[in-house]
C-alpha cells in the first residue's frame, strides 16, 4: 500500500518535471532574440568570471609557493674585503633558525641569471668581462616562518648591501592579487546584474505571452510551485546555455597556457595549477554560476507575478 | 456550507464594494445574485474563491475561514470551487478536450483518470462529439459549456458563475441553464450573478439582491425584481 503510494508520487513527480521541461524549452525557442541576448550576456559574464578566477587563483597559488620558499639572498656590499665577507658568513651562521649558508660569487650569480633568462640571457654575456653583480650568501632557514625574521636581522649586519627573500615577493604578489580581485569582483558583479536583468526580462516576455494560461491555472487550483516550474526551467537552461562557450574557452585556453609555460619551464617560480583538476573545477564553478544567474533571474520575474 | 458574517470590502482606491454582508448558503442550493451594475455582485463572488480578501468580517466555506487562508492553501480551496465567467476564458490554441483536461493536468491528476473524467463531463454538457474542435470553431453557447465542463471536471462542491449568459443570446442562455440545473441536481451548490430577468423569473430559485454593497432582499423562489 505504502509502496504503491510512493510509486504514484514519484510517477507524478517525473511527469510534472517532464512537463516543466517541455514548456520551458518551448519558451526558449518562442522568445527568439531575447533568448539570444540573455544567453549572450551570461556568456560574456562567465567568460570574465573564468578568466579572472583562473588568473587570481593562479597568482595566489604562486604567491603561496614563493612564500614557502626558505631561501634568503644576501647581497654583499661591493666594498667588502675578503675578511669582511668571511666574518659576515660566520655571523649569519650564528643567527637562530639558520640551517645552511652558501657563498655564491658574483660570477656564479651572473651564470645563474644568464641561465634563467634562456635565449634572452645572451645579452648578459656582455657583462662577463665587467661583472656588475654582487657576491652573495644564500641562506636557508629551518622553517618558512623564520625567513622574514632572518632577513631582518641580516639587514642590520655590516657589509650587507640588500636582502631579498621569497616572502617579500610573495607579499607583493598577494597585494597585486587583491587589487586584481577587487577590480574583477566589481566588473563581474556589474555583468552578473546585467545578465540577471536580461534573463528576468526574457522570462517576463514568456509570462506576458502566457498570462491567460497562468490565470486559468490559478483559477483551477494549480500551486505556485507548479506554475513556476517552466519558468524555473527556462531560466536554468538560459544560464546553462550561456556557460557552454566559457567552459570550452576555459578548458582550451588553460591547456594552451599550460603547454606554453611548460615549454619555458626554466623560469623557476612560474608554476601554474595543474590542468587536471583545476580547469575542471573552474568549469564546474562556471556552470554553477551560470545556472545560479538563470534561476535567480527567473525567480525574480515570476515572484511579482504570482503574488495575488 | 457558505457563511458570511459582517463582510466589508474596500478596494485600495477607497471604493467600498461590500458594506456588511451577512448570508448563509446551504450545500446544494441554487442562488441567483441580482442587482444593478456596480452593486458589488462580482466582489461578492470573488471573495468566495479568494480572488480578493474581505477588509473586515469572516467568510467560511465548509467550516474553513477563507479570509484567514494562507497563500499556499488557496490553490486547494480553488480545487473545490468551479468558477465560470462571462468571457469563457478558454485557451484558443487548445482543443475542447485539451481545455478541459488542462484543469486536471495542472493539479497533477494521473493521466489515466483524466481521459475518462474529461469525456464524462463533455458528455454532461453535450459536447462529446466536439471534443476535437477548437474554441473558435464553436458558438458562444458551446464555448460557455466548455468552460462549465472545465469548472466541474474536478468535482467541486460549489460552482460560482459571474454573469455566465451575459454574452449569449436568449436561446443559448437556456442551454447553459439546463447544464447548471443538471449540475445542481447532482448536489453541487450553484451561485450565479445575473442580469437576466427572464432566467430568474422562469427558473425559480433563491434570489439575493445586492445594492450598494448590502443585501436588500433574500427570497426563496424569488423574482428578479428589477426592470431589465
Ligand atoms: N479591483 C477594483 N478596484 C477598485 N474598485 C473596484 C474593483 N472592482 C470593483 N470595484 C468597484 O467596486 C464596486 C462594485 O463592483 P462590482 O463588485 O464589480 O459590482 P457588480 O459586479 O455588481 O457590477 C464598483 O463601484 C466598482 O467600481
Ligand atoms: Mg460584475
Amino acid at each position: 500500500m505504502l509502496e504503491t503510494n510512493i510509486e504514484v508520487i514519484t510517477d507524478m513527480r517525473a511527469r510534472t518535471i517532464k512537463r516543466h521541461f517541455r514548456e520551458g524549452i518551448k519558451n526558449i525557442f518562442r522568445n527568439g532574440w531575447m533568448t539570444v541576448a540573455s544567453v549572450g550576456a551570461v556568456t560574456m559574464t562567465l567568460l570574465l568570471v573564468g578568466a579572472f578566477l583562473g588568473l587570481i587563483l593562479n597568482l595566489n597559488h604562486m604567491a603561496e609557493k614563493i612564500e614557502d620558499d626558505v631561501v634568503v639572498k644576501v647581497l654583499i656590499d661591493l666594498t667588502a674585503t675578503d675578511d669582511d665577507v668571511i666574518s659576515l658568513g660566520d655571523q649569519i651562521k650564528k643567527l637562530p633558525g639558520v640551517e645552511t649558508v652558501v657563498f655564491s660569487s658574483k660570477d656564479d650569480e651572473l651564470q645563474s641569471l644568464i641561465n634563467s633568462m634562456g635565449q634572452g640571457g645572451d645579452v648578459w654575456k656582455l657583462y662577463e668581462q665587467e661583472n656588475p653583480l654582487n657576491n652573495a650568501y644564500i641562506v636557508k632557514a629551518d622553517k618558512p616562518q623564520e625567513t622574514e625574521n632572518i632577513a631582518k636581522q641580516v639587514t642590520n649586519l655590516a657589509h650587507v648591501d640588500s636582502v631579498t627573500y621569497g616572502q617579500e615577493v610573495a607579499q607583493n604578489l598577494f597585494k597585486f592579487t587583491s587589487y586584481a580581485r577587487t577590480i574583477g569582483i566589481i566588473l563581474i558583479a556589474g555583468l552578473v546584474l546585467t545578465a540577471i536583468f536580461l534573463i528576468s526580462n526574457t522570462i517576463k516576455l514568456t509570462i506576458m505571452a502566457r498570462s491567460r494560461e497562468i490565470g486559468i491555472m490559478k483559477l483551477v487550483g494549480a500551486t505556485n510551485g507548479f506554475i513556476r516550474g517552466p519558468f524555473f526551467v527556462e531560466g536554468l537552461l538560459l544560464g546553462v546555455l550561456g556557460s557552454i562557450i566559457p567552459i570550452v574557452g576555459v578548458l582550451a585556453g588553460y591547456k594552451l597556457v599550460e603547454n606554453s609555460i611548460t615549454g619555458v619551464s626554466s623560469i623557476g617560480f612560474v608554476e601554474i595549477l595543474p590542468f587536471n583538476p583545476f580547469a575542471w573545477e573552474l568549469s564546474a564553478i562556471i556552470l554553477i554560476v551560470g545556472a545560479g544567474i538563470g534561476i535567480w533571474g527567473s525567480l525574480m520575474s515570476v515572484r511579482k507575478f504570482l503574488k495575488v | 456550507m457558505i457563511l458570511m458574517k459582517d463582510v466589508y470590502k474596500t478596494y485600495e482606491n477607497g471604493v467600498t464594494a461590500l458594506n456588511g454582508i451577512n448570508v448563509e448558503i446551504e450545500q446544494g442550493e441554487f442562488v441567483y445574485i441580482v442587482g444593478p451594475s456596480g452593486a458589488g455582485k462580482s466582489s461578492f463572488i470573488k471573495l468566495m474563491y479568494r480572488e480578493i480578501k474581505p477588509t473586515r468580517g469572516t467568510l467560511f466555506i465548509s467550516n474553513k475561514d477563507v479570509s484567514e487562508l494562507k497563500e499556499k492553501e488557496v490553490p486547494y480551496l480553488r480545487r473545490n470551487i468551479g468558477v465560470i465567467f462571462q468571457d469563457f476564458r478558454l485557451l484558443p490554441k487548445l482543443s475542447v478536450y485539451e481545455n478541459v483536461a488542462f484543469a486536471l493536468e495542472v493539479i497533477e491528476e494521473p493521466p489515466k483518470n483524466i481521459r475518462r473524467r474529461v469525456m464524462e463531463v463533455l458528455d454532461l454538457v453535450g459536447l462529446k462529439s466536439k471534443a476535437r474542435f477548437f474554441p473558435n470553431e464553436l458558438s458562444g453557447g458551446e464555448q460557455q459549456r466548455v468552460s462549465i465542463a472545465r469548472a466541474i471536471v474536478n468535482r467541486p462542491k460549489i460552482v460560482i458563475a459571474d454573469e455566465p449568459t451575459g454574452n449569449l443570446d436568449p436561446d443559448t442562455s437556456w442551454e447553459i441553464m439546463r447544464a447548471f440545473e443538471e449540475i445542481n441536481n447532482s448536489g453541487t451548490t450553484i451561485i450565479m450573478a445575473t442580469h437576466s430577468k427572464e432566467i430568474v423569473n422562469t427558473i425559480k430559485k433563491r434570489v439575493i439582491a445586492i445594492e450598494d454593497g448590502l443585501i436588500v432582499r433574500d427570497e426563496h423562489r424569488g423574482d428578479y425584481g428589477y426592470e431589465s
